[in-house]
């Protein structure tokens, strides 16, 4: 989600992050501040693939010089902006982190709209946010406050090197944050360059109404079809895992932070519940 | 300047068919910066290496597996791999609807304005008028470069939005989760902190926000290409902490005096 380049930041990273929390910071309103851990609300895809070797060692991915062809560890490679062809600006750790605006360090909820007023464009991921210790009391009291006022917040705040606009909701005594993409980054019809508006001749909107209303539910029921691909890949590798020469053993990597983490039970915990 | 579609389908509803353009909805503005070799100040490459070994891999050798126990990988071929792609169509079939603000924000991910493919297509703004007289919105199902996607249909300013949803193993829902511990506010508590976000109350005025640190980012990265980067004082934190309905109070306080000053 920092999708500004860090230095040296194999995919495999991003994606096993969730043990621990994805940030931590303050949530604020008015004078209130409620500390809170922050887990993403999706789970990675489940069928992603290694790269292996022809012996099936699985590989690395590595940064290397073009000249010499040679390795490059990650305290050989910087940061650079291109401001001209093959001109570069280098900038460091230390500078993105100055510039942070210091305002946006917390979240901070200026505002409160009503929790459907946001157009569905603007939203681009979520995240639970779960009370740290001795917040309980202020995070339930944001929650329950929200909730009963059909609200949700609105702020800025910087997180791993990115400005993001959140919209905060409250949903069964959870909160939850949702990042926004900012205004400049929607297009508007006209920009896109729709076509202008015709008029519609009435019998075919009266057509089209009846049409909606026969096929409509009154609950959003998730689809399942995103997940067929998915289904049907694990399908074929159960299957090839009993055939012969379909499977390669190699020894299993050390770094435990490539295990797979079960983000319902660390959020689980993360709320304090029982177990 | 008019963007250039990315894709072309037809929306099916019973047995109307309606040609449709997709158009990204949004543009990332992200500040993207290149690796750079710090020694030769150039682009770096990446390549696969046998971290063993330290060998570079090269492409034609690669294998892809699916781990199923640690250090376990079953194969999959290439071949394998297209099998499982679903078959190619242009439909993009709308299989039911529900109310609008019925559907989670935590189901949205990609949106896409769908333009009607030739001009003066009446249909397509029937369709816009009545979704918007049924406050409705549409589920597609569809398959795009080799993917299956569901996804919204919704009106925004007399044209469709298709916003793709995630898949459903993806989301956790707040249904799957336990209500946070800890004891429960008081009355009196939630009936300031009520009269705390009335008072920050109003519309979504997205206009309202900018993205500050972009901004100085590239500020910075102007300046610096000039050769007079401005010097970086680091940054400081703050916390403070006091009974809650002392801070409820302070608040309240605050901001009718902000109010009055305005």
């Amino acid at each position: 989600m920092a999708r500004t380049a860090r230095k040296q930041q194999p995919a495999a990273e991003e994606e096993t992050a969730g043990a621990r929390p994805f940030w931590s910071g303050t949530l604020t309103f008015g004078l209130v501040s409620v500390p809170v851990s922050l887990f993403p609300a999706a789970r990675g895809g489940r069928a992603s693939l290694r790269m292996l070797g022809p012996d099936g060692q699985p590989l690395a991915r590595r940064y290397y010089a073009e000249k010499t062809g040679k390795d490059l560890d990650a305290d050989e490679v910087v940061r650079g902006y291109e401001v001209d062809k093959n001109k570069f600006v280098v900038i460091t750790d230390e500078e993105l982190e100055r510039l942070e605006p210091e305002k946006t360090r917390d979240i901070n909820l200026t505002q409160f709209v009503p929790a459907d007023s946001i157009p569905p464009l603007y939203f681009e991921r979520g995240y639970f946010l779960t009370p740290a210790s001795g917040s309980q009391k202020a995070y339930k009291l944001l929650a329950e406050t929200m909730d009963k006022n059909d609200l949700a917040g609105i702020a800025t705040f910087v997180m791993r090197g990115k400005e993001y606009l959140v919209a905060i909701f409250s949903e069964k005594g959870i909160l939850r944050a949702e990042t926004m993409r900012f205004p400049d980054e929607i297009r508007s019809p006209d920009d896109v360059g729709l076509p202008e508006k015709k008029s519609a001749p009435a019998a075919t909107v009266k057509k089209f109404e009846k049409l909606i209303k026969s096929k409509s539910k009154k609950q959003f029921s998730p689809s399942k079809l995103g997940d067929k691909q998915t289904d049907d890949l694990l399908k074929l590798v159960k299957r090839k895992e009993k055939q012969r020469g379909n499977v390669v053993r190699v020894e299993p990597e050390a770094d435990t932070d490539n295990k797979v983490i079960d983000l319902v039970q660390v959020l689980k915990k993360s709320l304090g519940a029982k177990k | 300047m008019a963007a250039r579609a990315i894709w072309k389908g037809q929306l099916k509803l019973g047995t109307t068919k309606i040609p449709v353009k997709l158009y990204s909805a949004v543009q990332d503005k992200t500040v993207r910066f290149h690796i750079l070799d710090e020694k030769a100040k150039a682009r770096v490459k990446q390549h696969m290496i046998n971290p063993d070994s330290g060998e570079e891999v090269p492409s034609e050798e690669i294998q892809k597996g699916y781990e199923v126990e640690p250090g376990k990988f079953v194969i999959l071929t290439e071949e394998d791999l297209e099998k499982l792609a679903p078959p190619p169509s242009r439909d993009i079939e709308i299989v039911e609807f529900v109310p609008q603000d019925e559907i989670s924000q935590q189901w949205y991910d990609r949106p896409y304005y769908l333009g009607p493919d030739n001009d003066g297509n009446k249909e397509y703004f029937a369709l816009v008028e009545a979704l918007n007289k049924q406050e409705s919105e549409g589920i597609a199902h569809w398959v795009m470069r080799g993917k299956y996607y569901a996804g919204g249909l919704r009106p925004v300013d007399d044209y469709l939005l298709l916003a793709t949803f995630r898949d459903a193993n993806e989301v956790i829902l707040a249904d799957q989760l336990p209500k946070p511990a800890g004891a429960a506010p008081t009355q009196k508590e939630l009936a300031m902190a009520t009269q705390l976000v009335e008072m920050l109350k109003g519309e979504f005025n997205p206009k309202d926000y900018k993205d500050e640190y972009r901004q100085r980012v590239m500020e910075f990265i102007e300046k610096k290409a000039k050769g007079h980067a401005p010097r970086l004082k680091p940054v400081k934190t703050k916390r403070q902490s006091a009974a809650l309905d002392n801070v409820l109070a302070k608040s309240i306080a605050a901001l009718k005096k902000e109010k009055r000053a305005a």
